[in-house]
């Protein structure tokens, strides 16, 4: 369990810093100069100078990176060039927002996803699973940005159930959260479960047809019993997997549905930081999103050597 | 012994509809009484295991099932789903060919074997893991108190099979069928199955049905033996008279392509061809194509019938060899 943990330690630390030189070469390839953007009307050519050598832009990039992947091991991610602040608080102060939405719209995906991909499953063929087969498919192709435009044109200015966007803590006012959460987590956490709804179904038909499903049907089983013990619980691996791969897609793909929302979290603040050239921020937040898939992935393998007996962490 | 036997009657299976509707299994016939060892032999594809699961209600649901199965005076296709899940693992045990993917990977070898015997028997967790050790110790597995916890991927093959075998057994079946399973073992393993199937069923006065690509594997064991080709019985005799005088050109081949002491590996006659396509069958004898004989001007266009040839003896050709 242990060398596991640190096995997978090590080699986490070996992709974000692999992520850390994309993104680094990335935003100094890009065309733009952040200090002219953030300097704004303010800019004279003396003011430029100096907040360039405050910021270290005007050493080697080689230099840079160094500089930064140094201080980012103690937790210190630079400071933003629009605001001063340091990223790493920029980071937190947002993780929350999207950290909640991303876990609503993953409720959501897996709540829809899973009975409606175990019932196509055991009713294949038949009307529903077709209904279930179409609606997924429909589901799987739809942007989720414009599910949320929808919602927000059907719930908001419409019906005016909901109110439109903006954010509210959790801690701080459930029911205002919840009130808000609710169309981008459904507008996300729809296109997911389609997504995962597919997989559930195709997990479980796969295992249906499996030759040890047909021992325990052979044992005299109940039904109920040769679903739960040997159909569906044998189909949770990859099921868990894709539940996984979306849960981190998710993390880093709500940028849009969060501009749409006035949603402030990690995806709002990266289109924000791309916008004005704040590669501190940018790169921070990238660094922050890989690490979140990464723990994710670890979550997923932890879960897998819980089920499959044959998969063992030591 | 009062414990019923098992016999299929006029049994077929359509596997899937319309144009692309696989008929294979045809009217097929057979019973095995208590005791007693039914040997079923054909090339892979004649509809062996097809036979054996349509009549325990085990086909996926676009399989097309008639005729009947009849164990202990009942029909078991006329059974609802719920009372054929009390006879399935109970008075039915069933061992399949691949003891690697037929086992649950997830769960232990105790689990495997005491679902069975707390769903029919009513055994609370304890006195299941009782039953489950005793049954190892009797399929031959070392040490059963370890192997209770193991999962099947430590076991080897061998033990797999046996711990199939034990799950049959558990809730003392009146029919184990078993389903080619020894195929996937080596001829070592092999026998020690067989000897142990032996054991227990002269104990417990079960009837076997013992399914078989291999004529010798099944000549040690059987009683009677039925040989199917494409979807049919094309014969069936006791196990001696289908050595000694085999009536059917196709039963013919399949002795000859078995290895004889003191001829050599080259000179196996195996049957030349492929078995028939059960969508696309000839309008006449279902072997046809790969006969040798084709001794009489009907072989192409009729289906000759199952008729008797001798005493129980019945082979489905327009022209048995007489002996
Ligand atoms: N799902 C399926 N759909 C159509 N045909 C099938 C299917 N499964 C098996 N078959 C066909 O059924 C026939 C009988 O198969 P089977 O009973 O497994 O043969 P055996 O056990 O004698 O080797 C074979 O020709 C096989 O190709
Ligand atoms: S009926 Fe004709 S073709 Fe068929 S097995 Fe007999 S001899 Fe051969
Ligand atoms: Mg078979």
């Amino acid at each position: 369990m242990l060398r596991f943990s640190l096995a997978r330690a090590g080699h986490a630390v070996v992709v974000l810093l692999g992520v850390t030189v994309v993104v680094f070469t990335l935003m100094h390839l890009v065309p733009g100069d952040p200090v002219r953007v953030a300097l704004g009307t303010q800019y004279t050519p003396e003011s430029y100078e100096a907040l360039r050598s405050a910021s270290g832009l005007d050493r080697p990039l080689i230099s840079q990176y160094f500089h930064y992947v140094g201080s980012a091991f103690t937790g210190d991610l630079g400071v933003s060039f629009r605001t001063g602040e340091p990223v790493t608080l920029v980071l937190l102060e947002r993780l929350p927002a999207t950290l909640s939405l991303a876990f609503a719209a993953m409720v959501i995906a897996v709540v829809t996803a899973f009975p409606l991909g175990v019932y196509a499953a055991t009713h294949q063929g038949r009307i529903s699973d077709t209904i279930v087969r179409v609606v997924s498919q429909f589901g799987v192709s739809v942007p989720d940005f414009w599910l949320g435009i929808l919602f927000i044109l059907l719930f908001s200015s419409t019906l005016g159930w909901l109110p439109p966007s903006g954010y509210v803590p959790l801690t701080e006012d459930p029911v205002g959260w919840l009130s808000r959460v609710i169309m981008p987590a459904t507008a996300v956490g729809l296109v997911s479960g389609a997504i995962i709804t597919r997989f559930v179904r195709s997990a479980v038909l796969e295992s249906l047809g499996s030759e040890h499903a047909r021992t325990a049907r052979a044992k005299g089983l109940r039904r109920r019993i040769v679903r739960s013990r040997h159909v569906v619980r044998n189909a949770m691996v990859p099921i868990i997997t894709v539940i996984g791969v979306q849960a981190a897609i998710l993390m880093g793909g709500v940028i849009v549905i969060e501009v749409v929302f006035a949603w402030p979290g990690l995806g709002r603040l990266t289109f924000d930081a791309v916008s004005a050239r704040d590669y501190p921020v940018v790169q921070g937040a990238v660094l922050l999103v890989a690490t979140l898939f990464l723990l994710v992935s670890m979550a997923v393998d932890l879960l897998y050597a819980r089920i499959d007996p044959r998969i063992s962490i030591r | 012994m009062n414990a019923p036997g098992f016999a299929v009657r006029d049994l077929t299976v359509v596997l899937g509809r319309g144009k692309r509707a696989a008929r294979v299994v045809r009217g097929v016939s057979w019973s095995v009484e208590a005791g007693a060892t039914l040997g079923v032999v054909g090339e892979s594809g004649s509809g062996k295991s097809m036979t054996v699961l349509a009549s325990a209600g085990l086909l996926p649901p676009p399989a097309a099932v008639t005729g009947s199965a009849l164990l202990g005076g009942r029909d078991l296709l006329k059974l609802s789903r719920r009372e054929l899940e009390g006879i399935r693992g109970r008075r039915l045990g069933f061992v399949f060919q691949d003891p690697m993917t037929s086992l649950n990977p997830l769960l232990t070898v105790e689990r495997q074997i005491t679902e069975g015997i707390e769903e029919h028997l009513g055994a609370t967790r304890r006195a299941a893991r009782d039953s489950a050790r005793v049954l190892l110790e009797t399929v031959g597995i070392p040490d059963p108190d370890r192997r209770l916890d193991a999962y099947p991927h430590q076991l080897s093959g061998g033990m797999r099979q046996r711990v199939m075998i034990a799950i049959a057994l558990s809730c003392g079946p009146d029919v184990l069928i078993a389903d080619e399973p020894t195929t996937a073992l080596d001829v070592t393993t092999q026998a020690q199955i067989l000897d142990l199937v032996r054991e227990r069923q002269e104990r417990t006065g079960m009837a076997v049905v013992w399914i078989s690509h291999d004529l010798a594997v099944v000549g040690g064991l059987a009683d009677d033996v039925v040989v199917m080709y494409g979807g049919q019985v094309v014969e069936q005799a006791p196990v001696e008279t289908l050595h000694s005088a085999p009536a059917h050109p196709y039963t013919r081949g399949l002795l000859g392509a078995r290895p004889v002491l003191g001829r050599r590996r080259d000179q196996l006659t195996a049957i030349p061809g492929t078995p028939p396509d059960p969508r696309a069958l000839p309008s006449g004898c279902v072997f046809f194509d790969r006969c040798p004989v084709k001794g009489d001007p009907r072989c192409e266009t009729q289906v000759p019938d199952l008729v008797e040839v001798g005493r129980r003896h019945f082979a489905r050709t327009f022209c048995p060899e007489d002996q």
